[in-house]
């Protein structure tokens, strides 16, 4: 089975978080900072990573994620494990 | 004492287990207060254990079991005193936490992490001298020592090294990366995964069910499964007084406690 496209792993980190976090799907952009559109601390950021682990069947430390903060790099770094 | 409502903890019978609940905001660091009511509680388990058939550890926080040392508190007493007089405030502190962490490694009780969310550091080591963890979906664990150079300092090494094999060992020590709960399971950690919000009720269940046996029987068990490695455990406090002893590490602890920014700083 072939890995998902980048869009595709794009759309569903988008769909997750904004159904987690509660917050309209459509007010979610690839390049927003989601620490901001969300709302979130470093605690929330830590149970969103847990969340994607689950939701895509992947570990991805923590350390890959050091300076991220918008959804479009944060997506590159989970297709890197698909 | 059957039962004490603390600052940073709590302890109750119910139905014939031991339930310690951690309650320190924000997320169940250990520093002098939470140290001090621990030891109050290790003193007290003996006669709890009388009446009791085991014990739960849990946190009542949304964030997580527990986040581990107080490094802030580490930070400012390094800070508000001589070196010399500092390093033996670590090592006294560090020498009555392994007391506890004994103590409760020890009990012939059986003993249960009941964890959910952050589970970092010394709150994990504090999971790991139970006898069995049982872990909310949610949960994260992570030694993150290395990254502030320091090692784990409340018995982690040598208790992960009686508990796992020695290459998971390595990897979760000398990356510090965090692990969630499925990675938790796999390496031999976590012995059951609760859904979300559910680790004490299953970690209740799991009490009533040791509850039905023998309790000579039970602690000779755990006995002889359960070694403590005190050897080690000595050691490591050598250690981590030797590495704390550096410039590099007081550096460390002043960038993690004085950042601003949104992500915590861990190299």
């Amino acid at each position: 089975m072939s890995a998902p496209t980048i869009d595709h792993t794009l759309d569903e980190i988008l769909n997750l978080a904004a159904s987690h976090f509660k917050v309209p799907r459509e007010k979610l952009t690839a390049d927003d900072d989601f620490f901001k559109t969300l709302g979130i601390d470093s605690l929330q950021a830590l149970d969103l990573l847990t969340r994607l682990e689950h939701h895509f069947r992947i570990e991805l430390p923590d350390y890959e994620l050091q300076g991220v903060s918008d959804f479009r790099t944060l997506a590159n770094r989970i297709q890197a494990r698909l | 004492m059957n039962e004490f409502k603390g600052q940073t903890l709590s302890w109750q019978i119910v139905n014939g287990a031991i339930e310690l609940a951690l309650h320190r905001d924000p997320c169940n660091e250990i520093g002098s207060l939470t140290l001090e009511e621990l030891e109050k509680f290790a003193a007290a388990l003996p006669g709890l254990g009388d009446e009791a058939q085991a014990l739960i550890i849990h946190s009542t926080l949304k964030a997580g079991f527990s986040a581990g040392a107080d490094l802030r508190e580490l930070f400012q007493r390094g800070q508000a005193m001589e070196k010399d007089a500092a390093l033996r405030g670590v090592q006294d502190f560090l020498q009555r936490i392994h007391g506890v962490m004994n103590a409760l490694d020890a009990a012939p009780l059986t003993t249960i992490a009941a964890v959910h969310g952050v589970t970092f550091g010394g709150g994990f080591e504090l999971a790991l001298v139970c006898d069995i963890m049982i872990a909310d979906r949610m949960a994260r664990f992570c030694f993150p020592e290395l990254r502030l150079g320091l090692i784990p300092g409340f018995g982690g090494i040598p208790r992960l090294k009686r508990d796992l094999g020695n290459a998971v060992v390595r990897d979760l020590l000398l990356t510090g990366r965090s692990f969630n709960v499925m990675k938790a399971q796999q390496i031999g950690l976590v012995s059951q995964i609760a859904a979300e919000g559910e680790a004490l009720r299953v970690a209740r269940a799991t009490a009533s069910q040791v509850g039905k046996f023998d309790r000579q029987t039970a602690a000779v068990a755990k006995a002889f499964v359960k070694p403590i490695p005190y050897d080690e455990l000595k050691r490591e406090i050598d250690i981590f007084c030797n590495l704390y002893s550096r410039p590099a590490v007081a550096e460390g602890l002043r960038k993690f406690v004085e950042n601003e920014g949104v992500q915590p700083y861990l190299p």
